[in-house]
């Protein structure tokens, strides 16, 4: 049959990857948050950290969930659709993966365990010990799969034998050029990305006039974060693409729209960009400015796609949208910040109703920043799995189209249901709102306490008596 | 190239797939008895028995996985693509019985559909994990170190049927979990069918075993020559008699000891493979030493393992000593 199996490989691995990282995404944030809420809670005593903690935890229940099968299937993946790849690059970034496994997977799945289930049968200590881990963890799991994913972006501390790859230096391959920017650009933006999602549901809270106490504790918490994080995305984002420049010149140009590098080059706003007349149409530019960003200097010049074979192109359009999502995203983000932070210093942070208005619909944004970021940075890696090594096509398994595709719509079938419903499922959790002053009672009552999502049909339907701040020992009355 | 190295290698690949089995098995084992009852408390109970463990449990699968690419980089690379199609179905019934562990409550009380879900993805998880099994005992097809074989050549009637017996293994790991971890009419739920899931594992490793030799000479050579069957002939018989033991113990009424039994049958089930393809990878081409990675990474992943893998036996053990006391009917662990 006609399939192409190299692109069909790419749209599967293309369609679990981004929809696994919004679920990390939103863990990493979260587990944080949750951290950071408990300790407060130990610090001041105040019952309202106490109550968001656990709020927040049977979200975390279920985006973890969904997390953890959807990564089981990438990790297979490698092998069974980039076969030749795995063999090409195994030595050097497999055991950056096995480290993954033993540093990060353990620890947050044994720690999950106690912090979902552990609220009435354990100390108060062992439940924040539990998500500090867990936060822990899921950070040095972000700190290497991205180390091996820069890798593949701008490979180093190896040599090349027989066509397979081959470590010489583990330093330099784990703290390759581009990995400490990613890494600090992706952990920065799932904390931003989350503090979002936060900041929408104290403002829905807030505009339906309920738990008004949770949700200024959440907009304060917020708003701050939010404000020096969407920041730093913008400082961090900055040094990453001039890291990328020096060490992946088309993907930049491609990035910017930038066609020839004899000129200076202009900062694009906004255009179309066209392959084949190697120009932007509809074009709005500041000239010199991408220049000066780019090199610091009013007349400089960087490198443009004309000077690329063009065999060497990434996809240009396709990146120079998703890169404008992406920074377009931030900039709105920074005004968010500091907008909130001025109502705040004004003390109307909690009255203005414009403002809530608008950020109780602005929770998927970070999310879809995420993505457009990582379009930016995959596709900028096109037409090289490896960059400069392998090529994405020599990297494939040799596994008929038809395989490929019979699976592919396998997944398109069951993630379509089963995310779709995760996200409905969250935002159920969302409405029945925080612990203790649960209004509306859902129906249906669950038997034992031992889902971290039950608990939360348990309390909203107010079934379960308001039971001590975590530290009873006792087993909660069924 | 050191011998030594792919030698501890697949030790340690052997350990987390043995811990995968196990571990698992048990909790593939509560969904695939799921259908047996249609209580929706006794289900509750069920469920409740294995959550804090289940994501714990799984991760063994990714290390099995994730240290065969390390590891045996060629291995991985020919393996995978040579049973993509139970692979893929596999990972796909792992999402599905993954996230019913929260959706289900979330979802009360239309809960049904996950019901279903997790039954349904836990049984078919097990049977192609057994298919995948089967698959790569009866050999694999390889030139230029690639997989070259077509997309079906894993079907045949040893792999299906080596995929209903996983299918019953963990059945009995299931119900003899349940019946040392539950109480009230879960467990007697338990108590009711470990037997028949006894006599199921019991004939399936029976047939296997003969299937085996008859089907690939090359492991008919290796336990019914002579030396070898002087010195192996004690597994069958010790598997023959921990059968018998969890028989007499089910019999007698034990809550504890059957499901350690289980847990000894499968290790010698899982002995007899070993024994049947070492020290093939990939049989019948390609040995632990043909696929190795080099020395470099083996050694760079194996000094954090030393020191890792005990930290993860550690909070493992921890993680079940604290969850340790029975579930009831509507409640949880005290
Ligand atoms: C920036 C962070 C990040 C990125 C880029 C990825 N992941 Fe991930 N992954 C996580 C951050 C994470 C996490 C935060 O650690 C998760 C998400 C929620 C969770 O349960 O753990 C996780 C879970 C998770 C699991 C399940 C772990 C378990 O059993 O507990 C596996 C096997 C993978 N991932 C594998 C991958 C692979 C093969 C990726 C690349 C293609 C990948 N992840 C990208
Ligand atoms: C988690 C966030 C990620 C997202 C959203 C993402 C997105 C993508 C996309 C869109 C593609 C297809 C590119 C194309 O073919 O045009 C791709 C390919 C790929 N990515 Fe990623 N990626 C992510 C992380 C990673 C990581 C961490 C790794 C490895 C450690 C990785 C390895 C690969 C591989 C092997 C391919 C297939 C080969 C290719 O098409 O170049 N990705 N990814
Ligand atoms: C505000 C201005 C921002 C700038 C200047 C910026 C810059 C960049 C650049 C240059 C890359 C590509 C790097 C490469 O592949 O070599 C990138 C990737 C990425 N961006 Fe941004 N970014 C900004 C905002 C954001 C925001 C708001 C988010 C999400 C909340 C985000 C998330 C990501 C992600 C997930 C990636 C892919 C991973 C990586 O390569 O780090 N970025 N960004």
């Amino acid at each position: 049959m006609e399939f192409d199996p190299v692109l069909l490989a790419r749209i599967q691995f293309a369609f679990t990857v981004s929809f696994h990282i919004i679920f990390p995404a939103f863990s990493i944030g979260l587990s944080a948050f949750i951290a950071v809420l408990l300790l407060a809670w130990r610090w001041t005593k105040k019952e309202n950290f106490h109550r968001l903690a656990r709020f927040w935890t049977k979200i975390l229940a279920v985006s973890f969930a969904m997390g953890v099968v959807s990564g089981i299937v990438l990790s297979y993946q490698f092998g069974t659709n980039w076969s030749r790849f795995s063999e090409f690059s195994g030595n050097v970034i497999g055991p950056l993966i096995g480290y993954e496994v033993l540093t990060a997977f353990y620890l947050e799945a044994t720690f999950l365990g106690i912090l979902l289930f552990g609220w009435n049968r354990f100390p108060a200590w062992l439940i924040t010990l539990a998500a500090c881990l867990v936060a822990i963890g899921t950070s040095i799991s972000a700190f290497w799969i991205l180390s091996a994913n820069s890798w593949m972006q701008t490979p180093a501390g190896h040599e090349i034998r027989n066509g397979i790859a081959y470590p010489v230096d583990w330093l330099q391959i784990i703290f390759n050029p581009s990995f400490p920017y990613r890494f600090a650009h992706m952990v920065n933006a799932a904390y931003l990305a989350t503090a979002v999602v936060v900041l929408a549901v104290g403002a829905r809270y807030l505009l339906a006039g309920r738990y008004s106490e949770e949700s200024r504790t959440m907009l304060r918490i917020a708003v701050g974060m939010i404000a020096v994080s969407a920041t730093l995305q913008l400082v961090i984002g900055d040094q990453h693409g001039l890291n990328t420049l020096e060490h992946q010149p088309a993907k930049v140009a491609a990035m910017e729209g930038h066609w020839s590098g004899q000129d200076p080059a202009a900062l694009v706003l906004f255009g179309i960009p066209d392959k084949e007349a190697r120009k932007n149409h509809l074009e709005i530019a500041i000239p010199n400015l991408g220049s000066l960003i780019l090199t610091h200097d009013w007349n400089g010049t960087y490198p443009g796609m004309t000077d690329f074979p063009e065999d060497q192109w990434p996809p240009v359009a396709k990146m120079f949208f998703a890169f404008r999502i992406m920074v377009g995203i931030g900039l709105l983000l920074i005004a968010v910040g500091f907008c909130g932070l001025y109502l705040w210093w004004r003390g109307r942070l909690f009255e203005n109703r414009l403002y809530l208005r608008a950020t109780s619909y602005m929770w998927p944004l970070g999310f879809i920043a995420i993505l457009a970021g990582w379009f930016v940075t995959e596709q900028g890696r096109q037409p090289w799995l490896v960059y400069g090594h392998l090529r994405t096509a020599a990297g494939v398994s040799p596994v008929p189209g038809a395989s490929v595709a019979s699976t592919l719509a396998l997944f398109v079938f069951i993630y379509g249901i089963v995310f779709a419903t995760g996200i409905y499922y969250i935002n159920r959790l969302i409405n029945a709102g925080p612990k203790g002053q649960a209004t509306e009672a859902a129906a249906g009552v669950p038997n034992g306490p031992l889902s971290g999502a039950e608990e939360a049909t348990r309390e909203a339907t107010g079934r379960s008596p308001g039971d001590g701040p975590g530290a009873s020992l006792a087993p909660p009355k069924g | 190239m050191e011998w030594y190295l792919p030698a501890i290698w697949a030790g340690l690949i052997g350990t987390a797939v043995a811990m995968y089995v196990i571990l698992d098995g048990f909790d593939l084992g509560i969904g695939i008895l799921f259908p047996l009852t249609h209580e929706e408390e006794e289900r509750d109970q069920m469920m409740n028995s294995v959550a804090p463990f289940w994501d714990g449990n799984e991760t063994w699968l990714v290390l099995g996985g994730g240290g065969l690419w390390v590891a045996f980089p060629t291995a991985y690379s020919v393996i995978m693509p040579a049973l993509y199609l139970p692979v893929m179905g596999m990972l796909l019934a792992l999402v599905l019985r993954g996230v019913s562990f929260e959706f289900r409550w979330v979802a009360k009380p239309s809960h049904r559909m996950w019901d279903i879900a997790f039954a349904g993805g836990s049984i078919i998880a097990a049977f192609l994990q057994g298919v995948i099994l089967g698959g790569l005992l009866q050999g694999i097809q390889v030139a230029d170190r690639q997989y070259a074989g077509g997309p079906l050549d894993w079907l045949t009637p040893f792999a299906i049927f080596v995929g209903l017996a996983v299918v019953a293994g963990y059945g009995l790991l299931g119900s003899t979990w349940l019946l040392m971890r539950t109480i009230g009419p879960v467990q007697e739920l338990g108590r009711r069918y470990a037997p028949i899931f006894l006599l199921a594992v019991l004939a399936g490793m029976g047939i296997v075993s003969l299937w085996t030799p008859l089907l690939i000479d090359r492991i008919a050579e290796r336990w019914f020559s002579l030396p070898n069957f002087y010195v192996l002939w004690p597994v069958p018989v010790a598997a023959a008699l921990v059968g018998y033991g969890i028989w007499r113990w089910l019999a007698e009424g034990r809550e504890g000891l059957p499901f350690f039994g289980a847990i000894v049958l499968f290790l010698l089930g899982y002995a007899g493979l070993v024994i049947s393809t070492v020290p093939y990878l990939v049989p019948p081409h390609l040995t632990f030493w043909d696929t190795a990675a080099v020395p470099a990474s083996q050694i760079f992943l194996l000094i954090g393992t030393v020191f890792l893998l005990p930290l993860v036996f550690g909070y493992t053990i921890f993680v079940y000593w604290v969850f340790r006391a029975k579930v009831g009917p509507g409640e949880g662990y005290h």
